[in-house]
C-alpha cells in the first residue's frame, strides 16, 4: 500500500500548499492618512479583488487627435504614461494601474479612489506650463479692423453663431444702461454699424501692454471667430492671442481677460523639478516651483532682458497670471491660483513635478465603483456561495450517501484549491468572476457523478467492489478530460478577448476546471481506496 | 442504494421531429419580436454611452420618479433615462454621451449636477458610474463576437481530433443552437446584453457542449461494443445509460445557478437567468439536436470499415433496420 501513502502525501502537500497560499499575510499598503502618505501594514488574505468589489476606478484614456494628427502615437504615449505613472503615485492610491493598450490608449486603475472629477482632471490635465512676455507693440489695436472686416466680409458672425451673438446685442445694451462710467465702451456699442465688429467693439485695452477685457458672455463668440483660418491668418506675426483662467467682477460686471503674447515662450515648464502649494498673505493660494540650473539660467538670463515688462504665465494655453518682472528671476517661482482652494494648488503642483503630457489624452471609457457596493457585492456573492455549497451538499449526501460525503470532502478541497490558485497565479477576483466561482460548485461535482453512476453500473454488472470502483474510475476518464477540456477551451477563448471583469471570470474559470480534475480523480479516488483499505472485506458501498 | 431513472429504455430519438417543431418555434418566436419589436437592448459597455447607479436615502415614490424624469429630460444629459434597480431607493440612469471629443466624463457630471437640482446635494450618493465612449464600445462587441465564433472553432476542432468530425459538427451544431435559444430567451425576458451576459452565453456554450460530449463519450463506447448495433438504437441506449447523471449534475448546477439569481443581487441577476435557461436548453440541446444531428450525418455521410462504404441508411430518421458500424 504504499502507493496508497504517495497519494496521501501529495494531498497533504497540496492542501499545505493551499493553506499557505491563503494564509494572511502582511501586505505594505500606500495608502493616504490626513493628508499625507504612509506606509501602512495591514494583514489580509492575499486575493486581488478587482475594482468592482473593492471600489475604485478605471479609466481609459485615449491619445486625441481631434486637433491635429500626432506622428509618432505609440512613443509618445510611452512617455505619457511615465508621466501619468508619476502623477498617480503623487496621488496616493493604494496599488494603482498604468498600462499602455494597443498603440493609442493608457489603462488607469485606481483602486479605493473616491472622488472621480479629480482624479480625471489631474490624469487628464496637459500642464504645459509656458512663461510669455506680454505685447508691447499694441500690435492688436493696428489689426482689429483688419479682423473685423473679414468677419464681415466672411459672414462669420452669422455662420460662425447667430444665437450668441444676438445674445450679444441684447447684453451689451443693458450693460451700457448700467456701466454708465463705461462711456468709451457704450460710444462703441451704440456704433455697432457696418464700419466696426466684434474685435473693436467687445474688446477693451486694459491699461497695461497685451491685456484686454471683454464680458465674460462674449468669450464664445470671439474665441469662436479665432479658429477661423482666415483670422488666424491676419493676427499680428510672433503673437499669440490667450484668454485667462478666471473671469473677474468689476463693477458689477463679469468680465474676461484677453492677452496677445509673443508667441515664443521665454521658457517651458519642462525645467521644473520641484513644485508644491502654499497659501501666502496676499496672493492667496499659489504653487511654489523650483527650476533646475540649466531652467534657472535661462529664466533669469530672459528675466534680466524683461525687466519692466508683464509676463504671462500660461497653463495649457490659459494665462494663470501676468504679473510684471521687477528685476531679474532666478530658480524659484510661483504662480497665483485666483480663488482656487489648496487642493487644487496641489493639484496643480503634481501636474508640474511630473511634467506636462506629450500628446493630449481624452477619458474614452470610466468605470467608478463605490466601495459600499463593492462590499455589498462580495457579502451577497458569500452568501450565494453557501447557499450553493448547502444545496449541493444536500443534493450529494441525500443521493449517495457515504459515497456522497466523499464527494463532498473532496467539493471542500475544490474550494480550498481554486481560491489558493487563484492567490498563487496573482488573479483578479471579480463580480463575474465570482458569480462563475459560485456556479463552478454546482458543475464541479458532474466528475463525481460521472464516477459514481459509473461504478453503480459496473456493481450492477455484477463486479466486484474493488474492481467496479476501479473500472468506474478509468472510464469515466474519457469523458471527464473531453468535457473539461473542451470547457477550458471556451475560457481560454474568453480570457484571450475578454476585459476587465469578464478576464477575472475566465480566470476563475480556468482555476475551476483544474482544482475539479484534480479533487474527483486523483482526491475522491484515494479516499475510496482508503476506505477500501480499511475494509478489505466490505462486499457492498453506500453510493 | 437510491435510484432515479435507472435501466430505462425510453425512446428519446423518436420524438426528434415534436422537438424540432418546438425549438424552431420558439426561435422563431424571438425573431419575430426582434423584427416586429426591434431590436437587442444593449448595454452601454456596447452602445458607448454613460450609467449611473444612484443611491438615495430615501425611498423614492413613483411622484418623485417621475419629477426626477422630467429634470433629466430637459436637463444636460441627451437622453437620460431613470429605472429602478432592486429596492426603491437604488435606481440607475443611463444616458448617451455628449457629442464632441470632451470624452466620456461630461455627461455624468451634467447628470450629478442635474440631481442636485432635483433632490438636492446630500440627498443621494452615485455608487456606480460607467461611461463608455463609442469606439471602446465597437471594440467590445467585434470581441464578444469574435469569441463566440473562435470557441466554435476550437471546440469543433478538439472534438474532431477526439472523436471525429461527424461527433464535432454535431456537436457545434447543437451548440449553435444554444446560442440561437438563448438570444431568444434574452430577447423575450428583455435582458441586456452586456459582457456579463456573453460571459453567461459562452459559460452556457461550455455547459451544453458538455453535456453533449457525456452522451457521445457513451456513443463513442458502445459503438466500439457492438459494432452491429444501429446509430439509432445506440444513441437511445447512450442517452438512457447517462440520463441519472444527467439529472443529478443538473440538480447541482441549477441549485448554484437559483442560489445565483435569488441571493447574489442585482447585477448577476442577468448573468443567473442566462445561465438558468442555459442549463434547461443544453440538456435539450444534447439528446434532441446533437443526437438527431449525428444520426442524420451517419446516414448522409456513412462512415465505412475497411475502406469500403458502407450502405447507406435510409434518409428518413425513423429506426433504421442496417445497422451502420463504427470504423
Amino acid at each position: 500500500m504504499s502507493n496508497l501513502k504517495y497519494r496521501l502525501l501529495a494531498i497533504v502537500l497540496l492542501v499545505v500548499a493551499s493553506a499557505a497560499a491563503l494564509y494572511p499575510r502582511s501586505i505594505v499598503e500606500r495608502t493616504r492618512r490626513n493628508g499625507v502618505f504612509v506606509y501602512d501594514t495591514v494583514k489580509r488574505v492575499p486575493l486581488k479583488r478587482g475594482l468592482d468589489l473593492q471600489g475604485g476606478m478605471h479609466l481609459t484614456l485615449e491619445v486625441d487627435e481631434s486637433k491635429g494628427a500626432i506622428a509618432d502615437k505609440s512613443g509618445a504615449l510611452d512617455r505619457a504614461l511615465k508621466v501619468v505613472r508619476t502623477r498617480i503615485d503623487q496621488f496616493g492610491v493604494a496599488e494603482p494601474v498604468v498600462q499602455k493598450l494597443g498603440t493609442d490608449r493608457l489603462i488607469v486603475e485606481l483602486p479605493g479612489l473616491e472622488d472621480a472629477k479629480r482624479a480625471t482632471d489631474v490624469v487628464q490635465q496637459a500642464a504645459f506650463l509656458q512663461f510669455q512676455i506680454t505685447d508691447k507693440t499694441k500690435a492688436f489695436e493696428a489689426v482689429a479692423p483688419r479682423l473685423d472686416a473679414i468677419v464681415r466680409d466672411k459672414k462669420l458672425a452669422k455662420a460662425a453663431a447667430p444665437d450668441v451673438r444676438g445674445d450679444t446685442a441684447k447684453g451689451n445694451g443693458l450693460k451700457s444702461l448700467f456701466a454708465g462710467a463705461d462711456s468709451s465702451k457704450k460710444g462703441a456699442d451704440t456704433a455697432a454699424t457696418a464700419s466696426t465688429g466684434p474685435f473693436q467693439r467687445l474688446v477693451v485695452a486694459s491699461g497695461y501692454p497685451g491685456m484686454y477685457t471683454v464680458a465674460a458672455t462674449d468669450e464664445a463668440e470671439l474665441s469662436g471667430y479665432l479658429e477661423n483660418e482666415d483670422i488666424k491668418a491676419a493676427l499680428p506675426p510672433g503673437k499669440v492671442v490667450r484668454w485667462g483662467a478666471d473671469s473677474i467682477v468689476a463693477s458689477g460686471r463679469v468680465l474676461k481677460s484677453m492677452y496677445v503674447l509673443d508667441s515664443r515662450p521665454i521658457i517651458t515648464g519642462d525645467y521644473i523639478t520641484d513644485a508644491k502649494p502654499n497659501s501666502v498673505p496676499i496672493e492667496g493660494t499659489v504653487v511654489e516651483f523650483q527650476l533646475n540650473n540649466e531652467g534657472g539660467r535661462r529664466f533669469k538670463n530672459e528675466t534680466g532682458k524683461h525687466v519692466k515688462d508683464y509676463m504671462a504665465i500660461v497653463l495649457d494655453d490659459r494665462v494663470m497670471s501676468a504679473p510684471i518682472i521687477q528685476s531679474a528671476i532666478g530658480t524659484r517661482g510661483q504662480i497665483t491660483m485666483g480663488g482656487k482652494d489648496l487642493a487644487s494648488a496641489q493639484d496643480l503642483a503634481v501636474v508640474l513635478k511630473a511634467g506636462s503630457l506629450p500628446v493630449p489624452l481624452k477619458v474614452a471609457e470610466i468605470r467608478n465603483i463605490g466601495a459600499s457596493l463593492g462590499q455589498d457585492s462580495i457579502t451577497k456573492s458569500i452568501t450565494a456561495g453557501l447557499i450553493a455549497v448547502g444545496l449541493v451538499v444536500f443534493i450529494m449526501i441525500g443521493y449517495y450517501r457515504f459515497s456522497g460525503m466523499l464527494a463532498v470532502a473532496g467539493l471542500i478541497l475544490y474550494i480550498l484549491f481554486t481560491l489558493a490558485a487563484l492567490a498563487g497565479f496573482n488573479a483578479v477576483l471579480t463580480l463575474p468572476g465570482l458569480a462563475g466561482f459560485v456556479l463552478s460548485i454546482g458543475i464541479a461535482v458532474d466528475a463525481n457523478v460521472l464516477i459514481f453512476e459509473r461504478i453503480r453500473e459496473e456493481l450492477v454488472h455484477g463486479k466486484s467492489l474493488r474492481t467496479a470502483i476501479d473500472e468506474g474510475f478509468r472510464h469515466a476518464m474519457s469523458a471527464i478530460v473531453d468535457s473539461n477540456v473542451s470547457t477550458a477551451l471556451t475560457a481560454l477563448v474568453l480570457y484571450q478577448y475578454g476585459t476587465g471583469p469578464v478576464k477575472g471570470f475566465a480566470v476563475t474559470l480556468l482555476a475551476g476546471i483544474a482544482a475539479s480534475m484534480i479533487t474527483s480523480i486523483f482526491v475522491v479516488k484515494t479516499f475510496f481506496l482508503v476506505w477500501l483499505n480499511r475494509n478489505r472485506t466490505a462486499e457492498a458501498l453506500s453510493i | 442504494m437510491l435510484r432515479i431513472l435507472h435501466d430505462t429504455k425510453y425512446d428519446f430519438i423518436k420524438w426528434w421531429k415534436t422537438a424540432a417543431i418546438l425549438t424552431a418555434a420558439f426561435i422563431a418566436l424571438g425573431i419575430g419580436s426582434v423584427a416586429f419589436l426591434g431590436g437587442f437592448q444593449y448595454s452601454i459597455e456596447f452602445t458607448g454611452g454613460t450609467l449611473m447607479q444612484v443611491a438615495f436615502t430615501q425611498d423614492q415614490s413613483s411622484a418623485d420618479v417621475a419629477k426626477l424624469r422630467t429634470v433629466l429630460e430637459n436637463g444636460g444629459a441627451k437622453g437620460a433615462e431613470i429605472q429602478q434597480f432592486g429596492s426603491p431607493r437604488d435606481f440607475t440612469i443611463r444616458a448617451q454621451n455628449a457629442a464632441g471629443s470632451a470624452g466620456a466624463e461630461v455627461t455624468s457630471r451634467a447628470i450629478e449636477a442635474d440631481l442636485v437640482k432635483a433632490v438636492g446635494a446630500g440627498a443621494f450618493t452615485i455608487v456606480r458610474t460607467e461611461a463608455v465612449g463609442p469606439r471602446v464600445g465597437a471594440e467590445l462587441a467585434r470581441g464578444a463576437y469574435l469569441a463566440i465564433l473562435i470557441s466554435f472553432f476550437v471546440t469543433m476542432l478538439y472534438l474532431a481530433w477526439r472523436f471525429e468530425w461527424r461527433f464535432g459538427l454535431a456537436a457545434v451544431i447543437a451548440t449553435a443552437h444554444d446560442i440561437l435559444t438563448t438570444i431568444a430567451f434574452m430577447k423575450l425576458l428583455h435582458l441586456e446584453i452586456s459582457l456579463t451576459v456573453v460571459a453567461a452565453l459562452l459559460t452556457v456554450l461550455g455547459y451544453s457542449l458538455n453535456d453533449t460530449i457525456i452522451i457521445f463519450d457513451r456513443v463513442r463506447e458502445n459503438l466500439r461494443k457492438n459494432r452491429k448495433e444501429a446509430l439509432y438504437d445506440v444513441l437511445n441506449r447512450s442517452v438512457n445509460e447517462t440520463l441519472p447523471r444527467s439529472i443529478l449534475t443538473h440538480a447541482t448546477a441549477l441549485a448554484a445557478t437559483l442560489a445565483l439569481l435569488f441571493f447574489a443581487g442585482e447585477v448577476i441577476r442577468p448573468f443567473a437567468w442566462v445561465m438558468a435557461f442555459g442549463i434547461f436548453t443544453g440538456t435539450f440541446s444534447s439528446v434532441y439536436v446533437a443526437s438527431p444531428i449525428l444520426l442524420y450525418i451517419e446516414q448522409r455521410w456513412p462512415r465505412s470499415i475497411d475502406g469500403k462504404a458502407q450502405p447507406a441508411g435510409k434518409p428518413s430518421m425513423s429506426k433504421p433496420t442496417a445497422a451502420p458500424a463504427r470504423g
